[in-house]
């Protein structure tokens, strides 16, 4: 039998066999035998200190090799570790496994593995009823239930009762195992993570030779700690194996995804990757000024790995000189580079301005977090794309893109340098907490497909008066881009900077008109980069509602628009990755629709710019709760709108 | 926590800057640009002492670069014919952080004022100067806000009376060179915009260190703050408040040279040399690694310029910045071949049949 978990996103094209609206409970009644699953969404909570996001990757690690598609959503507190055992010290990781083709990563889970009553009371909400939840109960004390405003136990007071309640004692099970190793009680505890990874491993028919293997090369300086995990997650495994108390496991086959050799990937490390891609792609050295932010250090902790292949980083003092330093590297030939989120973009405004002045390459990231101010650093938000767009003083034009997924990063990223070095301008690239640390398969790219980045340096006097000089503002006709002459060129000396210049010869100029002039140029070289035209989705070929969205929540958009087609309702989807310029068709593409319904994590910010520009009045569906939205309520907005059209 | 040696030999400041045979003069380090500083600035004689020093070096013209700030004296690259970049107030010294870091081949300067270098961009500049980036300081300190009409700056005096401050400034001032040193600058030295052999010198011995060279310029602004250094400048004056820095040799000034440096407990003091005798002076020596001693002798003298040691405060050997940086890459490179394909498959991969 094959049953679809609860509120996911159902499989692309007739999903109304694999969507059985309103299923609830998710998983069948248990039996002995083994089930099969087209998907399941499993979110592992516990004490920062516990080791979830470790859980969860390794799961993850295990059902990607499996060959399962899968979407992850990491979430974890701002505090390195907030007090043990308390709401805000939650972390979890939630993943969503499938034998099809997923967009999110589900919007509630199906099994929730809570380590400590905080995780429990944190997560319990989200668990729809007839869900399964395995608690650690070794951690349920009158003083840990206390702590979170528990006043009775629920594990006692009935309070679970629409749920599948594994109570299991993990923290004791796994010392017990671990008492012959002569490690400490504190250290056997620790180990307790990996008894419930074993004890899900064996749940849902996963190997575990890939974990023994992971742990032992983890842990490999310390051995005696790799066999103790070891062994706990064997004691997990074999507890599911053996007790009475799980009778049944379930089997998630593999996804059909188009063929390929796939790894998982994150969207930081995916942007990481595009970035080292775009240097060896363009023959340039790649220089990374940066300063440490959440969530964007984890692109600066990897591109710090990979110097071979010509990558300096550079960890600045701020970052103003992270983005100095890259523009300087950018003028002596390089491909500079600068990573960041929302508070850095704001340092680094007055030197975005200068590098549009100066007309260099540059690629610029902002991985976007809550806001205003310090906001909330671990959580997700896409509230930066108007800062974008225009957070600079003067007339100050940057293309935008933004990716969609984690995997996309990659692609953005080479399609950011590829702007950047063909148009010689800065850019910013848009990614968000959700994608950057959220991971999903990655078909791998075939290397000879990727984009040719390489663009020529001026090397010879260029003046149309034959004087012989060289005039470093005198442009491509095509791409209106000026000439990249960098230091070292014999014959090309000259002088930029932040100063007006003068069209073509680049002197300082304030002249009224002139500066009319280069501030059009400037404009009109950005509006002219070619960027691919909006593709829609619409298998029904009538929808008369399209759903417009960008960045990161193509998935639930997605997984939305799939339970509207569901239901047998048409509704088109398209998603910008140009934000700036946008596609020349977009203007046609929302003029055919009878109703625009635009998405997004902040207060409307695309949609303002769709109203100015297109005098569309798209319907602005927002939510700023720092985290994505969940597939079923855009189904729900969605639903509405096309019943006011087709009222 | 490990460190690694990266094993870097000792090399002159311009070392891998290409070189030229070609005869270089002034003139061909002079832009085509009209020079528009007010008439009888400082920022004149300067330029002038830049141009007529650089075909010293032999460097190849293309391979010479000024990176400046915002203020008149950031003017500066405009005016010479080399590669330039006029920047952001404060932040030429992060840009050419990136440019020295990128580009082993170029020698590069920045030019700044003592409002770029000190107010808004005093983050980048010590941080540039613990670093020790091949870089060229050369901090135009005319003790105000030229480029904005008159303001107080932080190498004011306190109780200065400007525009912004009409009953005086109430801030205690940077001592440039106190500041560089305190930032374990490796190479830290004074001039003055009217003694171009001096400057020259200073100049000459800054493009030879390898490291960040921080030349603090004291240079009159006639229209905002004229005659800041003319106690330096007026004969009789001049030989009692400057403390001339030869390296190797007692420090000793005065008319008649009676006045001597001497240590006393953990500070360095003006004494006559007639009271304490010859031997308490003392021997100057920038290469002192402890920069302890410069520091003290950049106390000599107080915000009235009581006291004004110039020349070379400072002058050890530290590897740079750029030099560690490259070397990293170069390891790593010639250790680890960069394929692409590897590291973008990683370790688990799984395939999905056709
Ligand atoms: C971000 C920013 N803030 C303020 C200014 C205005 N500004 C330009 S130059 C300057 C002070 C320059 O003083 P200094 O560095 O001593 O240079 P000087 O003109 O004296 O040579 C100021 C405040 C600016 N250009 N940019
Ligand atoms: S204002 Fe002062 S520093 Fe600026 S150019 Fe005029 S004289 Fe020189
Ligand atoms: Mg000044």
């Amino acid at each position: 039998m094959t049953v679809t978990g609860h509120g996911g996103d159902g499989p692309a094209g007739n999903g109304a066999a694999a969507l059985p609206d309103g299923v609830q409970g998710g998983l069948p009644p248990r039996s002995k035998e083994a089930h099969k699953l087209d998907r399941v969404v499993i979110r592992f909570a516990g004490d920062s200190g516990d080791g979830m996001q470790l859980t969860g990757d390794r799961f993850t690690s295990e059902a990607a090799a499996f060959g399962n598609d899968l979407a992850t959503l990491p979430n974890f507190p701002a505090e390195i570790r907030a007090p043990a055992g308390t709401l805000p010290g939650v972390s979890s990781f939630q993943l969503h496994f499938a034998d099809y083709d997923i967009l999110t990563p589900g919007d509630r889970p199906d099994v929730l593995v809570a380590m400590n009553p905080a995780a429990l009371k944190a997560n319990i909400r989200d668990l729809p009823q007839g869900g399964i939840l395995i608690l650690n109960t070794d951690e349920f004390t009158k003083r840990n239930l206390t702590k979170v405003g528990y006043s009775s136990n629920p594990l006692e007071d009935g309070s679970l009762g629409g749920f599948q309640v594994h109570e299991v004692a993990m923290a004791t099970l796994t010392r017990g195992a671990l008492e012959e190793t002569g490690l400490s009680k504190k250290d056997a505890e620790r180990a307790k993570n990996m008894f419930a990874l074993g004890l899900l491993s064996w749940m849902y028919n996963r190997s575990t030779e890939g974990t023994e293997r992971f742990l032992r090369e983890k842990f490999r300086r310390r051995p005696e700690i790799a066999e103790a995990n070891v062994l706990a997650f064997r004691t997990g495994w074999n507890y599911g194996e053996t007790t009475e108390a799980f009778g049944v496991t379930y089997e998630v086959a593999p996804a059909k995804l188009p063929p390929g050799t796939y790894r998982q990937i994150t969207g930081n490390l995916a942007l990481a990757y595009g970035i080292v891609a775009a240097g060896q792609r363009s023959g340039l050295d790649v220089f990374l000024g940066t300063y440490p932010i959440t969530p964007a250090s984890d692109v600066l902790h990897e591109l710090s790995k990979h110097k071979n292949f010509g990558v300096t980083t550079f960890q600045a003092e701020d970052e103003i000189a992270g983005i100095g330093a890259a523009l300087g590297a950018s003028y002596g030939g390089a491909l500079g580079v600068t990573t960041t989120s929302g508070p850095g973009i704001a340092l680094k405004s007055e030197t975005i301005g200068l590098a549009v002045m100066t007309e260099l390459p540059l690629l610029i990231c902002d991985i976007q977090r809550g806001g205003p101010s310090t906001g909330l650093p671990t959580k997700t938000e896409q509230a930066d794309l108007l800062q974008a767009m225009y957070g600079r003083n003067g007339e100050a034009p940057v293309p935008v893109l933004a990716p969609s997924s984690p995997a996309d990063c990659f692609d953005v990223a080479l399609d950011a340098a590829r702007i950047a070095l063909t148009y010689r301008t800065p850019v910013l690239l848009l990614s968000d907490g959700y994608i950057a640390n959220g991971s999903e398969p990655w078909l791998l790219p075939d290397l000879a497909e990727l984009p040719d980045l390489r663009v020529p340096f001026a090397s010879e006097a260029n003046a149309p008066d034959g004087s012989g000089e060289f005039w470093p503002y005198l442009r491509d006709p095509e791409t209106l881009a000026r000439p990249w002459a960098v230091p070292g060129t014999p014959g090309l000396e000259h002088r930029i900077g932040g100063l007006e210049k003068s069209d073509g010869r680049g002197d300082i100029s304030y002249d009224p008109d002139n500066h009319d002039r280069m501030v059009r140029i400037r404009q009109a070289k950005i509006d002219g980069i070619t960027v691919p035209d909006l593709e829609v989705d619409d298998p029904s070929g009538v929808a008369d509602v399209l759903v417009l969205g960008w960045g990161s929540t193509f998935g639930p958009i997605g997984a939305a628009c799939r339970r509207v087609r569901a239901a047998g309702t048409p509704i088109a989807q398209a998603h910008l990755r140009h934000l700036n310029p946008m596609p020349s068709n977009l203007g046609d593409v929302l003029g055919r629709y009878r109703r625009v319904v635009v998405p997004e994590m902040n207060l409307g910010q695309l949609a303002t710019l769709l109203r100015a520009r297109y005098l569309v009045d798209v319907v602005s569906h927002t939510k700023v709760a720092g985290l994505p939205f969940k597939a079923e309520e855009l189904q729900m907005v969605f639903d509405q709108v096309l019943q006011e059209v087709h009222a | 926590m490990t460190t690694v040696d990266l094993g870097l030999p000792s090399i002159g400041g311009t070392a891998g800057v290409p070189t030229t045979d070609e005869k270089q003069t002034a003139k061909s380090f002079t832009s085509d640009q009209e020079v528009r500083w007010c008439p009888g600035c400082g920022d004149y004689a300067v330029l002038a002492a830049v141009r007529s020093f650089l075909p010293e070096l032999r460097l190849k013209r293309e391979n010479t670069v000024f990176v400046s700030g915002i203020g008149c004296s950031s003017r500066f690259p405009y005016y010479l014919n080399t590669y330039g970049v006029h920047s952001i107030h404060g932040r030429a010294p992060a840009i050419a952080t990136g440019l020295a870091t990128s580009r082993s081949d170029l020698s590069v300067w920045v030019v700044t004022g003592d409002g770029d270098a000190l107010s808004i961009g005093g983050n980048h500049l010590i941080h540039t100067l613990r670093r020790n980036v091949n870089l060229k300081i050369l901090l135009f300190n005319n003790r105000i806000y030229g480029l904005t009409k008159g303001q107080y700056s932080p190498t004011s005096e306190q109780g200065k009376v400007t525009k912004s401050t009409p009953v005086g400034s109430l801030d205690h001032p940077f001592n440039p060179v106190s500041l560089a040193l305190g930032a374990e600058a490796t190479f830290v030295a004074r001039a003055m915009d009217s003694d171009r052999k001096q400057l020259t010198e200073v100049l000459r011995a800054a493009a030879e260190h390898r490291g960040s060279a921080l030349v603090e310029i004291y240079q009159n602004c006639p229209i905002f703050n004229d005659g800041a250094f003319d106690v330096l400048k007026e004969p009789g004056e001049r030989e009692r408040r400057i403390v001339p820095l030869r390296d190797g040799e007692p420090i000793r000034f005065g008319p008649e040279g009676e006045f001597g440096v001497v240590q006393d407990g953990f500070e360095l003091r003006v004494r006559r040399v007639s009271e304490v005798g010859e031997d308490a002076v003392v021997v100057h020596d920038a290469s002192r690694t402890d920069p302890g001693y410069a520091f003290a002798l950049s106390r000599l003298g107080g915000q009235d310029l009581e006291h004004t040691p110039t020349g070379i405060f400072r002058s050890v050997s530290r590897p740079t910045y750029d030099d560690l940086a490259r070397e990293q890459v170069r390891q790593a490179q010639e250790s680890r071949p960069a394929d692409l394909a590897a590291l973008l498959r990683g370790n688990d991969t799984w395939q999905v049949p056709g």
